[in-house]
């Protein structure tokens, strides 16, 4: 069963990956120290396919990639929070980790509660207590570049076509 | 249809008469940065894509400064690895170790320019706002798609209106200005959207400050900010501009999500307190913090003006037994000339020790990494847990004048107290 891992507001991507450890760009080299400054033992508890869930501003901070690299590298499958910082919710696309804006969600979860993400509708369960809350469904043009799996694969599938598929949808 | 300075860059850059904020634009960028953290990850994305060469050469630039000198093999094979990709593209405008913090080398040698649309693969790209233009942050995937393409897509943001007005008092700074507007707006109180400074009071602040101003923007969410070009602008860019460039303005009924004022004249010096950029106070409220270290450098305060401003502070004194204090100039040209005006013998004669122009101890992976349980105050940005190194160590930011004031008494100090 994926677990909910909740963490509070302004998780900045010092949290996620500290300055020190980015000589390393493999991801499960990463994955060894992600969210140690904020919870020491989290590297050695997390299972793939667990999902963050957060308050406001994940990720603020450093442009540093190697934040949704190290989330990836520990098999998170998602981050839920009420808000994202602009970097690192773009950088998390682009790595193919989904990022899912959900007002309500912090609130109904505590860490350990099953949890499973709906990315096509925007919903969140809780898969211990039952309820359901909604989040933003993500632009058409972002789904494309998560189904590949980031943006590399993407632009690789792309490549001989034209550009970036544009969309006036917000983000 | 009336727009911003950010909205009229935007539109220019993606071919558009006129563009609002929500919509996605697909815009070709002027200037596109790397350094020796995010630029690896660019040059390994372009090979994954198979992307051979770099859109432009001459619009790419590339800066060695957060490992620099390098500190592990790690680092210097990462410095090898962007030397070769520069020479492969033939990137003339690479800064090897030693020339300074990427924030400062673009603008003193003129890449920063009115009008413009700068990316970097860094956050505190918004420094460079502070020269008129539109200059955002970007991951380094991203990076590789501007590299390929020299474009990219954005979200044009909604413009927020900060008016300065009045004058700096003696030993107040930027910096200080800065740290109450991010205390007022909160960490993500200016998520996605662009910032405009205005106001009487700027024309009496140098590019160096309004940089330090626009640095911090970025603390705040913001994805630009920026200060109109003026005659402060045009004096500093005079010798240096790469190339011609065309200046733009909001128009006068341009439309803005917020306004704040700020009055120059009653600030007092600030600090932002562990650890949060945001959770800020003014010094005396915290004043007899006893601290272990003192940074004085990073690109949001490492300039010649910053030095000369810890250095009346210190000079002829010595800094307080027991506190090491580290000066890094932001660049070469802040490092000669601090040591032609002797601004470097007054900090080192007091007691400091200034490294190599980089970013230092700013963000915990090179020099003056700090230990558990340790307190240090800082010039620079972002004081989050463990950013300088141990997370049970604390940072607070502060003010050149109050860093050095600090490092005088070894405890936290307004700088109007010595
Ligand atoms: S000085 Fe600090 S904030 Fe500025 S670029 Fe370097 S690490 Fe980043």
């Amino acid at each position: 069963m994926a677990k909910a891992w909740v963490f509070g507001d302004n998780i900045s991507t010092d949290d996620i990956i500290a300055g020190r450890y980015l000589v390393q760009r493999n991801p499960k080299e990463l994955a060894k120290h992600v969210m140690e400054a904020v919870d020491p033992g989290f590297a050695a508890k997390v299972r793939a396919g667990d999902v963050i869930v957060a308050g406001k501003n994940f990720g603020c901070g450093s442009s540093r990639e190697h934040a949704p690299m190290a989330l990836k590298g520990a098999g998170i499958a998602a981050v839920v929070a009420e808000s994202f910082a602009r970097i690192f919710f773009r950088n998390a696309i682009n790595q193919g980790l989904p990022v899912l804006i959900s007002k309500e969600a912090r609130r109904g979860f505590k860490t350990g509660d099953g949890i499973r993400v709906d990315l096509e509708r925007g919903e969140v369960l809780n898969t211990s207590t039952g309820r359901k809350f909604d989040a933003e469904p993500l632009p058409d043009f972002l789904m494309e570049i998560l189904r590949a799996g980031g943006l590399l694969n993407y632009l690789k599938r792309m490549k001989g076509k034209r550009g970036l598929p544009r969309k006036k949808t917000a983000v | 249809m009336p727009m911003t300075i950010a909205e009229k860059i935007l539109a220019r850059a993606s071919g558009r008469r006129s563009v609002s904020p929500g919509e996605i634009v697909e815009a070709r960028v002027d200037v596109a940065m790397i350094n020796d953290i995010t630029g690896p990850i660019t040059v390994e994305a372009l090979e994954k894509i198979g992307v051979k060469k770099v859109w432009d050469p001459s619009r790419v630039v590339i800066v060695l400064d957060h490992q620099a000198p390098p500190t592990s093999i790690e680092a210097s094979r990462e410095h090898i690895g962007l030397r070769r990709f520069a020479a492969r593209n033939g990137i003339q405008n690479f800064f090897d170790v030693g020339e300074g913090v990427c924030h400062e080398v673009l603008p003193e040698n003129g890449f920063a320019l009115p009008g413009e649309l700068i990316v970097g693969a860094d956050s505190h790209t918004c420094t460079y706002g502070a020269f008129g233009c539109f200059a955002t942050g970007i991951g380094s995937t991203d990076m590789a798609a501007v590299f390929a393409t020299g474009k990219l897509w954005f979200r044009v943001p909604e413009s927020m209106l900060i008016k300065v007005e009045g004058m700096l008092r003696s030993r107040v700074s930027p910096k200080d200005l800065i740290l109450k507007i991010v205390g007022d707006v909160g960490a993500d109180g200016a998520t996605y959207r662009a910032i405009e400074f205005t106001g009487s009071g700027l024309s009496r602040i140098s590019v160096g400050g309004r940089m330090t101003m626009c640095n911090m923007g970025v603390e705040m969410g913001a994805k630009a900010a920026i200060v109109p070009a003026d005659e402060v602008t045009f004096r500093y860019l005079k010798g240096r501009a790469k190339w011609a460039y065309q200046p733009v303005y909001s128009d006068s009924d341009a439309s803005y999500v917020d306004e704040m004022k700020c009055d120059l004249s009653k600030l007092e010096p600030q600090l932002a307190l562990p650890h949060n950029v945001d959770k800020v106070r003014p010094v005396r409220e915290v004043a007899g913090v006893k601290i272990d270290q003192a940074f004085l450098g990073s690109c949001t305060n490492g300039r010649l003006e910053d030095l000369v401003e810890a250095a009346k502070v210190l000079e002829g004194k010595k800094i307080a037994p027991g506190v090491r204090m580290l000066v890094a100039p932001a660049s070469r040209e802040v490092y000669l000339e601090a040591l032609r005006k002797k601004v470097l013998q007054k900090l080192v004669e007091a007691g400091a020790i200034v490294g190599s122009p980089s970013c230092a101890a700013c963000m915990g992976g090179h020099i003056g990494i700090i230990g558990p349980g340790e307190v240090c105050i800082s010039s620079s940005n972002r004081n989050f847990r463990g950013r300088m190194g141990s997370p049970e160590a604390k940072v607070y930011l502060g003010s050149p004048a109050t860093v050095a004031a600090s490092a005088l008494r070894g405890e936290i100090t307004d700088p109007r107290d010595v």
